[in-house]
């Protein structure tokens, strides 16, 4: 019976009847056909039974449609001292009339730039997710920056969803900059129904020689929300690119981020904090792939696991023969809160080159007791001092995020979450 | 200030102190000596409030209230203060932050304003001073990376901004440089009022000649065996522990 269940899945999620991008359309469902949709026995899938959670609770397997955003709603949901260009989408399409036009950015919707290489980035093959959001997206979004132009000011995502019977939402951005390009994104995702939703969402970012890019996540979208992502990026050489990602609350979550390091003297930078609860499932699948020398790759993720919670961190480092003299350093360290959370985390590195730098790790324990102690003694009170040693914990990961305005108010989330106060 | 009668604790099951018996009043210096393994550490312990030793007999009065029913940051708030023999590294908490956090709940147990940010700065220079302390290594994580004199040191200045009315230093002593035990035992007499006092828990006498005690103790086994003036740790110097444990251990037997 789940065999006719799953099947009905699979035919419904891929929507035959968007247009455009017909060659891509037609790899991706090939991809996806030769792929499947990740069963129990998946190894990219095995902690997180997406599958099944879809048909448990996506009863209607459209796409959602786009609804009308106004100003004000734009106004009342954008974080707290924001100051930046705000694009906004409804389900996933862009909504251009509420949408700042950002100066000196090319800004269009994908069917107007039909030549784009979708899929070249973010390769369907990679990802049965990523093949379904190429074979029936219905619109992106092409943000073209050109070369030399530094944004000043970041470029927010502000993403709402109105789901009325748990319907499928796919956005797909592209983003491609030219040389000496400077730029920041931050996504923020507002869930205006309790209904359950679930987002597919892909990115792909074409960068050029010397960019440097930040890209800014915060997944706070209440506990209805499914969603699978992937973000992946080009690096070019002498070029950096660093991907923060906060997450606090969700059904489940995963996140597919990937770095491939195709130019020299380049750096590629991923950083995550969870801080999860009730029955909260975060899944980071990091990927970074060191394809020439001379290049760098840091990576930090940290949990903090609650109640029922689980997390699960799998970071991939590849690299290859020819990357001599890489840097790569990862990291993985979770505080379990509770008996019943728990964590599956496995670090995975590929070496073939023979002259490089590299480190993993990965941690999982309870808060320190005779740090509690220490602080206690000094006047504090327990939960206080709970607060701030779990705070101190998070703090490490929220230092890399660039932005003023966005880390204070993902700093005020944490605190508010930790019942840490200074 | 501090009556400690009868008072028995255990750790994991096992009984560490046998029956204690200690009074302390303000103004008075008291040191605590003996072996390894005696109870000295689990006794400065115990009396902070350290979750893992179990009270199995006795009582600790500290200025007319049960000292044992309280948590270990109302012990602070009441005015006991515990310099640890290993101070915590904590990264990701900033010493500064830490301390403000510290003494504003401090004071507001007692009934004292919180102080604002300048407030809590001058007093923070003026603390430093008595232990020398650089305000660099303050703008770090607490004690992330301090040398061993560094963090007694900072016990010392933490002792100095909470002003507690009841010191315990915990072998504050051991792992220091003749020069850093001198900084350190400044600080410490600096304190020193009529309306404080202070016990020492050591192994060395040598501290003693920086911090003169008025009453010296000798715990071995669990319990004071003996206590007298500070000439008591002149001859624990010269004759060693051996004949205060024959002497316990035949009592013991009788």
């Amino acid at each position: 019976m789940s065999t006719l269940i799953k099947q009905k899945t699979i035919e419904t999620l891929i929507d035959l009847s968007q247009k455009g991008f017909e060659s891509a359309r037609t790899q991706a469902r090939e991809a996806f056909a030769s792929q499947g949709m990740p069963g129990v026995k998946s190894e990219e899938y095995k902690f997180t039974a997406i599958t099944k959670k879809l048909e448990q609770r996506i009863i209607d397997t459209s796409l959602a449609e786009s609804f009308e955003v106004s100003k004000e709603m734009v106004e009342a949901h954008v974080f707290e001292d924001f100051d930046g260009d705000v694009l906004v989408f409804a389900n996933g399409f862009f909504q251009q009339g509420v949408s700042s036009s950002v100066a000196g950015v090319a800004v269009s919707l994908l069917s107007e730039k039909p030549d784009t290489e979708i899929g070249s980035i973010a390769k369907p093959e990679k990802d049965p997710f990523c093949a379904i959001n190429q074979a029936s997206f219905a619109d992106g979004i092409f943000i073209g920056i050109p070369k030399n132009t530094q944004l000043e000011k970041p470029i927010l995502f502000l993403n709402f969803t109105k789901i009325t019977a748990g319907q499928v939402v796919q956005p797909r951005i592209w983003i491609e900059a030219g040389d000496f390009v400077e730029a920041t994104f931050i996504e923020q995702t507002i869930n205006l129904t309790p209904t359950s939703s679930f987002v597919n969402k892909v990115v792909e970012i074409k960068g050029g020689a010397n960019t440097h890019l930040h890209y800014y996540r915060l997944q706070n979208e209440g506990t209805n929300s499914l969603a699978i992502s992937n973000i992946e990026t080009d690096v070019q050489k002498d070029s950096t690119f660093s991907s923060v990602v906060i997450s606090l609350s969700g059904e489940m979550l995963r996140n597919n981020l990937s770095q491939n390091i195709v130019g020299s003297n380049s750096e590629a930078n991923m950083y995550g904090l969870y801080l999860l609860n009730g029955k909260t499932h975060v899944d980071n699948h990091t990927n970074v792939d060191h394809t020439v020398p001379h290049a760098e790759s840091n990576e930090l993720y940290k949990g903090i696991l609650a109640d029922h919670s689980r997390g699960v961190f799998n970071g991939k480092i590849f690299v290859r023969q020819d990357a001599q003299k890489t840097n790569a350093f990862q990291q993985n360290n979770n505080i379990l809160l509770s008996d019943g959370a728990v964590i599956n985390t496995k670090p995975q590195l590929e070496i073939w080159a023979d002259d490089v730098k590299c480190s993993h790790g990965c941690t999982t324990g309870q808060l320190d007791e005779e740090a509690l102690f220490y602080i206690q003694s000094r006047g504090i009170d327990k939960i206080q001092a709970k607060g701030l040693l779990l705070y101190a914990f998070a703090g490490e990961v929220l230092e890399h995020i660039k932005n003023e305005s966005f880390k204070s108010y993902c700093t005020q989330l944490v605190e508010d979450r930790l019942g840490a106060k200074f | 200030m501090l009556s400690i009668k009868n008072l028995h604790a255990s750790i994991e099951g096992t009984p560490i102190l046998k029956g204690i018996n200690l009074e302390v009043k303000a103004g008075e210096v008291h040191a605590i000596m003996g072996p390894n393994g005696s109870g000295k550490s689990t006794l400065a312990s115990v009396l902070a409030g350290r979750e893992e030793y179990e009270v199995t007999e006795g009582e600790v009065i500290f200025n007319g209230k049960n000292l044992l029913d309280f948590a270990p940051e109302v012990r602070a708030r009441e005015g006991v203060f515990l310099a640890f023999q290993y101070p915590v590294e904590i990264p990701g908490v900033s010493s500064t932050n830490f301390l403000r956090t510290a003494v504003n709940q401090v004071r507001e147990y007692r009934g004292l304003d919180a102080l604002d940010a300048v407030k809590f700065l001058t007093m923070m220079k003026e603390k430093m001073k008595l232990v020398e302390i650089d305000q660099k290594l303050l703008s770090r994580s607490l004690n992330e990376g301090f040398s061993g004199g560094e963090k007694k040191r900072n016990e010392i200045f933490q002792m100095a901004m909470l002003d507690p009315k009841l010191a315990i230093l915990d072998e504050t002593d051991s792992g220091l440089d003749i020069d850093a035990l001198k900084i350190v035992s400044n600080g410490v007499n600096q304190l020193k009022t009529k309306d404080n006092a202070t016990i020492m828990v050591t192994h060395y006498q040598r501290l003693l000649d920086y911090i003169v005690p008025d009453f010296v103790h000798v715990l071995y086994n669990g319990r004071i065996v003996k206590s007298g003036s500070k000439e008591l740790a002149l001859e624990l110097e010269e004759k060693g522990y051996d004949w205060i444990k024959e002497a316990a251990d035949s009592e013991v037997i009788v």
